[in-house]
């Protein structure tokens, strides 16, 4: 059996590598398990962390800065200035509950699972060419990318699905930055963070307007002195 | 020669574990006892306890049967049993052939069930209760260890822990997603088989918040010490398996003769403190679930485990 | 030399010589051939089995003149029951001996025609055959009786339990004499199936055996349970009969018409042949193995039947089952099959053992808990059947023999404990007057002896080392992390999930094993008939202990039991165990460690009295006898001698957690609580409802399809004449132009 161990293994930058891939794709799951508002807020800022040292890792392995740019946006941007803001969003609306689920958590992880299973079987077979590291990189990023689509539709509430859809964007650059000489890393993650930022605001609104039947702030004070 | 390495070996690694125990219980509760801003009792004062109650004469229910009688007694030879398989400091005990990690699992099922059996015995709603929590725990605990056993017996080709620890101590294996998986998960089964925070109050007596201490609630005296010293045991079993197999640097070989003993010794030593102090920052920073919440906490373990076995596919491709 | 060294030498070439000379009479040519010898034995075994309940039968009914009718009746009811049981004991005594010898003398083949069989095909005669039957001559329809390594590893188990289960017949209530004479026939119906050489003994032997048992679970037939139960196992019974039937028509129709198993062999089926075989002998023999989805009559009828015919139905007719099961799939079919017949035995056997393990724990009659835990054991084994498969198709043989080799340990084992567990509910009945938990309680104290056989066997059921069950399941377990050498993503991830799903059936189990034993066995009384109950009688102690003691054999030596079945691997996987299990060890690779089963209890022996000197120089000897402290909870009234009953924990509450966790999932348990207004003064109620999934995927469809039919049937009764004849007159056509389509063809 030890025959089957791969070359790759035990060189250090391939297994960095892989295991900040690994961290990412086991903070979707943690996602999925939370049932707090504010940690899920924290445990997206952390995935966005890893991710960031992730693309910092790559960019020293393959020596470019463009990564390195990549890895400063997300920590930055996607690990304090979104979480912070959305923390402000939490307080102000007061909406510290629970998360509300469509299904439950432990059947939401298990089709988690079952899609890890799934991508890990489509990107496989396509990929045989391929060296080893960038095969199981793909399947990670695959795997995040279906994890934040579960996430998006099992979860009730505007902010969670909000975090989903980051996530899902988080596992699209884990994908970029891990393939060997990817062109234009830097301007995809500004590109996504853009649309990023349009989404959010646009569910937020139409959620908000959607519990209090206006877009209107006010309501928001309502709704905040009623709490208070 | 090695034979005869392999047995003092043994002989000193059994000495330890038992002598060791007790000491690391008590290292846990004084680093808990220090975050809370708390002095704390001495390090030895489990010690202290145990000769204590062991000088007791035990006060046994009326109805008791002889199972109760043994079953401390027994549950605690099977623990000792179990960890005298497991490789501390050094590799290739005598025991090394036995060590298979599926009869690891199995003793350490062994002392359960009888604990389990021994909490009905008496017929208490608390020694129900517990017996019947424990058992329901380790089912779901049971396929988490089970997958974590998969993964590793994939990646070695078997599922002797002392081969394993030296395939990992040898072979340059790396860090790989499956173990780094399969860690996470036997963490989780660790917890919940050494009844820890989150999982069960090791400190509680509220009867909602118990497990294993309403199990053993009728016991007292010589017998209420060997249930005591078999639960420290358990935990630093737990602790050097989780050491021996995810950080199996620096542990001495037969053919590497006692004089490094004097190296591996101390960085035993040192493995399981680091992963006590862990223990110790982390139950003090948890609140404990509820006892519903337990399967699902464990089913994430187990799910987890899957993860690491089909992540191990992935990278290896085995054919 | 002193004295005791000559015994010891003597001893020893005793030994030596039965080593050397009993292989060497199959071995050597020219000499007697031992194999035909012990299968003709065997014939007489089936025979004087018959015969025996013919004579139980006849007794039964000779009621002698001169005494009161009632007493000689009572008397002739109990002579016929001592002639069944005790001559069984005698007949599977001497079959257990003759098979051991059979297995250890290397298990060589051999077949014989008897003159009986199938009317029409010529004038059989009587010939000892020692070998391949493809000889040349014309098949002329006798009966053929062959026996080989397979067969003779399920005959070992038969005998045991039949010996065991007739000794425990001995003792059994008077109100079973009614249907004592089938007892012999049940277990001569087991040992002809296993015996079977073509596709019409086997027939006959499999449809025999369901029909004894039929009349078996019936003893106590003026129970309206008892009737339905016995009515859901016929009906099984009837669907196996009406798929296996077919499949081995399929089989005998590809090699010509002839039905004896040499020439199947010869010719085994291809294509969608063979898928059809697969499909038909996997219902066949699975509906009646207790192999999920078709395992909803095992609880029902083993609740039903008298316990010594529960421990049959469960240790061994199972068991036949799978052999019929192992005989069609793996020797049939031939060695040429693809790889993903495994597959539908891995997902069946996995969801069996999960879902027995769990109904196991929610039960409250212990005969059902038992059955439900024989639903999960046997999914545990076709689990180890489908690794064989898959692995044999992809010519890993190696693999293939140690999962066949596992299954067959664990079959063994299962069939041995749950025998004796069986055995000891009937003595709880008996002793205790019930087999409900809510019931029972504290018969530790008052069934000494088999509460320590039950402790033995309960070991096994939960899979705990170094018992027998805990050798079955290592092995199984070491087959299923091989598995995933047979490659194809897809398998190696189902593969992944089965292991999940096996530990979890493990755990399950232990669960269960405890809730019985801590339970019924141990707690206080929870009615005044557990506390006053009486040891298990003295015949069923003897079948108790010696249960536990071939237990304790077969836990500690797995490796001597593998290479008992040394001679079935080598035949069906073409390959073997003798390089990995030895007589103290078993491993899963040659030349890696495995498990000791003799070094573990050695160590646990050391352990143990490292332990006990401890304990002896440390404390303080001696305890004090106090009431219970119980949390401090006050002391029950003087009226209520063991205790408040409502402050134990019980079954149900035992497995609340368990069935919150799974059961809504799985059983769709609902929980209804009847809770009364405040001021009312009735008790507000729990209950609880399941539902097994088979119920309602399986049966409750079929039920339907069922109701409408006969519903269809009904109408058409009630026909005017015209269309009476109309309809008459459609079939007539009917008839016709399939006769002409057929004739086209």
């Amino acid at each position: 059996m030890m025959g089957g161990l791969q070359p790759g293994f035990g060189a250090i930058g391939y297994d960095l590598a892989h295991l900040l891939g690994g961290a990412v794709l086991v903070l979707s799951f943690a996602l999925l398990y939370q049932r707090r508002l504010t940690a899920v807020i924290n445990i997206y800022a952390m995935q966005s962390w890893v991710l960031a040292a992730a693309a910092a890792w790559q960019g020293w392995v393959q020596s470019s800065a463009e990564l390195y740019v990549a890895a400063l946006i997300a920590l930055g941007v996607k690990g304090l200035a979104i979480p912070l803001a959305l923390h402000r969003i939490v307080r102000r609306l007061h909406i510290h509950r629970a998360v509300e689920t469509a299904l439950g958590i432990f059947p939401s992880m298990a089709v988690g699972v079952a899609l890890v299973a799934l991508a890990i079987m489509v990107v496989l077979p396509t990929t045989m060419q391929t060296q080893v590291l960038t095969r199981e990189d793909l399947s990670l990023a695959l795997s995040v990318v279906l994890l934040g689509h579960l996430m998006m539709i099992t979860r009730r509430t505007a902010l969670t699905q909000v975090i989903g859809f980051m996530s899902i964007e988080n596992g699209l650059i884990l994908g970029a930055v891990g393939v060997q000489g990817m062109p234009l890393v830097v301007e995809l993650s500004v590109a996504v963070l853009v649309m990023v930022g349009a989404v959010v605001f646009g569910v937020f609104f139409f959620r908000i307007r959607e519990n209090f039947q206006s877009l209107d702030d006010s309501h928001l004070d309502q709704v905040g002195g009623a709490h208070r | 020669m090695t034979s005869l390495i392999g047995l003092a070996t043994l002989l000193l690694h059994v000495a330890l574990m038992l002598a060791l125990a007790p000491l690391l219980v008590g290292f846990i509760r004084t680093i808990k006892a220090r975050v809370l801003g708390r002095v704390g009792p001495p390090v030895v004062q489990p010690w202290r306890d145990l000769l204590r109650l062991a000088r007791k004469q035990p006060v046994v229910a009326e109805n008791a049967s002889w199972l109760f009688h043994a079953a401390p007694a027994a549950g605690f030879a099977a623990t000792l049993a179990a960890a005298a398989l497991v490789p501390g400091f050094a590799l290739g005990m005598t025991t090394a052939p036995l060590a298979d990690l599926l009869v690891i699992a199995g003793l350490l099922a062994l002392a359960r069930c009888l604990l389990a059996l021994a909490g009905l015995d008496i017929g208490t709603a608390f020694g129900g209760i517990g017996a019947s929590r424990e058992m329901t725990f380790a089912a779901f605990a049971e396929p988490a260890m089970m997958l974590v056993i998969f993964t590793l017996g994939l990646l070695m080709g078997t599922t002797n822990l002392d081969a394993i620890a030296l395939v990992l101590r040898e072979v340059t294996v790396g860090l790989r997603v499956s173990l780094g998986l399969a860690l996470v998960a036997i963490v989780a089964v660790a917890i919940a088989e050494n009844s820890r925070l989150p999982v069960d109050n090791p400190a509680s007596h509220l009867e909602l918040t118990m497990v294993h201490e309403a199990m053993v609630l009728e016991y007292s005296g010589r017998h209420l010490a060997l249930i005591e010293a078999t639960a420290a045991l358990k935990l630093l079993l737990w602790m050097t398996l989780i050491a021996t197999i995810f950080a199996p640097f620096g542990t001495a070989t037969p053919e590497s003769g006692p004089l490094v003993w004097l190296f591996a010794l101390p960085l035993w030593a040192v493995k399981v403190g680091a992963l006590a102090v862990v223990l110790a920052l982390f139950e003090s920073a948890i609140a404990k679930m509820r006892v519903f919440r337990v399967p699902e906490f464990l089913g994430i373990a187990v799910l987890l485990g899957l993860l690491a076995a089909v992540f191990l596919f992935v990278s290896q491709g085995i054919a | 030399m002193p004295r005791a060294g000559r015994f010891r030498q003597r001893r020893a070439d005793c030994i030596s010589w039965w080593c050397e000379t009993v292989p060497a009479l199959c071995a050597v040519p020219g000499a007697i051939a031992l194999s035909p010898v012990i299968l003709t034995g065997f014939a007489l075994v089936v025979a004087a089995l018959l015969g025996l309940g013919a004579a139980s039968a006849v007794v039964h009914h000779h009621i002698p003149a001169g005494a009161t009718r009632r007493r000689a009746a009572a008397a002739a009811a109990l002579a016929s029951r001592r002639i069944a049981a005790l001559g069984s004991l005698g007949v599977c005594g001497l079959g257990f001996l003759l098979v051991l010898t059979y297995l250890l003398a290397g298990a060589g083949t051999a077949t014989i025609t008897l003159p009986l069989g199938l009317p029409g095909l010529g004038v059989p005669g009587l010939g000892v055959a020692g070998g391949n039957l493809l000889d040349g001559t014309r098949y002329d329809g006798g009966i053929t009786l062959a026996l080989d390594g397979l067969s003779g590893f399920f005959l070992l188990l038969l005998m045991a339990a039949g010996a065991a289960a007739s000794a425990a017949a001995l003792d059994g209530p008077g109100d079973t004499d009614a249907t004592a004479p089938f007892l012999p026939v049940f277990l001569a119906a087991m040992a002809l199936t296993l015996l079977a050489g073509d596709a019409f003994a086997l027939v006959l032997g499999f449809e025999l055996m369901s029909l004894a048992s039929f009349a078996l679970i019936l003893t106590h037939h003026d129970d309206a349970t008892v009737r339905a139960a016995a009515l859901l196992y016929i009906g099984m019974a009837a669907l196996g009969a009406a798929c296996l039937i077919p499949a081995l028509a399929l089989l005998a129709d590809g090699a010509g018409w002839d039905l004896r198993f040499a020439a199947i062999r010869a010719l085994p089926p291809e294509g969608w042949r063979a898928t059809l075989v697969f499909v038909l002998a996997l219902v066949g023999a699975g509906s009646k193995a207790g192999l999920a989805p078709l395992h909803v009559w095992l609880p029902p009828a083993h609740a039903a039947a008298p316990a010594h015919v529960s421990a049959l139905m469960s240790g061994a007719m199972t068991k036949v089952a799978l052999y019929l099961l192992v005989r069609v799939l793996f020797d049939l079919c031939g060695p040429a099959q693809p790889v993903w017949w495994g597959v539908p035995l891995l997902v069946l056997g996995a969801g069996g053992a999960v879902l027995g393990g769990l109904r196991a724990n929610l039960e409250n009659d212990i005969k059902a808990l038992l059955a439900c835990s024989t639903v999960e054991n046997i999914g545990l084994i076709v689990i180890g059947l489908g690794v064989a498969l898959a692995a044999r198709g992809a010519d890993l043989s190696t693999l293939a023999a140690l999962a066949l080799g596992g299954a067959l340990l664990h079959a063994l084992a299962h069939g041995l404990f749950k025998s004796l567990l069986f055995i000891a509910a009937g003595a709880v009945q008996h002793g205790a007057g019930t087999r409900l938990l809510v019931r029972l309680g504290g018969l530790i104290h008052r069934m000494p002896v088999t509460t320590v056989c039950v402790l033995v066997g309960a070991a096994s059921l939960a899979g705990l080392p170094p018992s027998a069950g805990f050798a079955g399941e290592w092995t199984l377990f070491q087959a299923v992390l091989g598995g995933p050498r047979i490659g194809n993503l897809g398998l190696q991830i189902l593969i992944c999930v089965v292991a999940a799903l096996m530990a979890l059936a493990a755990a399950l189990a232990a669960a269960a094993a405890v809730r019985l034993v801590g339970v019924a066995f141990l707690g206080r009384p929870r009615s005044p008939r557990a506390a006053a109950a009486d040891e298990a009688g003295p015949r069923t102690r003897d079948a108790l202990t010696g249960l536990a003691v071939a237990l304790a054999v077969v836990g500690l030596f797995p490796g001597a039991v593998l290479s008992l079945a040394e001679p079935v691997l080598r035949r069906l996987v073409s390959a073997g165990l003798d390089d990995r299990a030895g007589l103290l060890e078993v491993a899963a690779q040659a030349g890696m460690p495995g498990y000791s089963a003799a070094g573990i209890a050695l160590l646990g022996a050391l352990a143990a009295g490292l332990v006990l000197w401890l304990v002896r120089t440390l404390t303080t000897p001696g305890h004090r006898d106090a009431p219970a402290w119980d949390g401090g909870f006050g002391a029950p009234p003087p009226w209520l001698p063991f205790g408040d009953p409502l402050t134990q924990y019980g079954g149900a509450s035992f497995a609340q957690p368990l069935r919150r966790a799974l059961g809504g999932a799985l059983l769709q348990a609902d929980e209804i609580v009847d809770m009364p207004a405040p001021g009312e003064t009735r008790p507000a109620r729990i209950t609880v409802e399941l539902s097994d999934p088979a119920a309602w995927w399986l049966f409750r469809p079929v039920a339907e399809l069922r109701a409408r039919l006969s519903a269809f049937a009904d109408a058409i009764q009630f026909l005017t004449i015209r269309r009476t004849l109309s309809l008459m007159f459609t079939v007539l056509v009917l008839f016709l132009a399939v006769v002409a389509l057929m004739e086209q063809l």
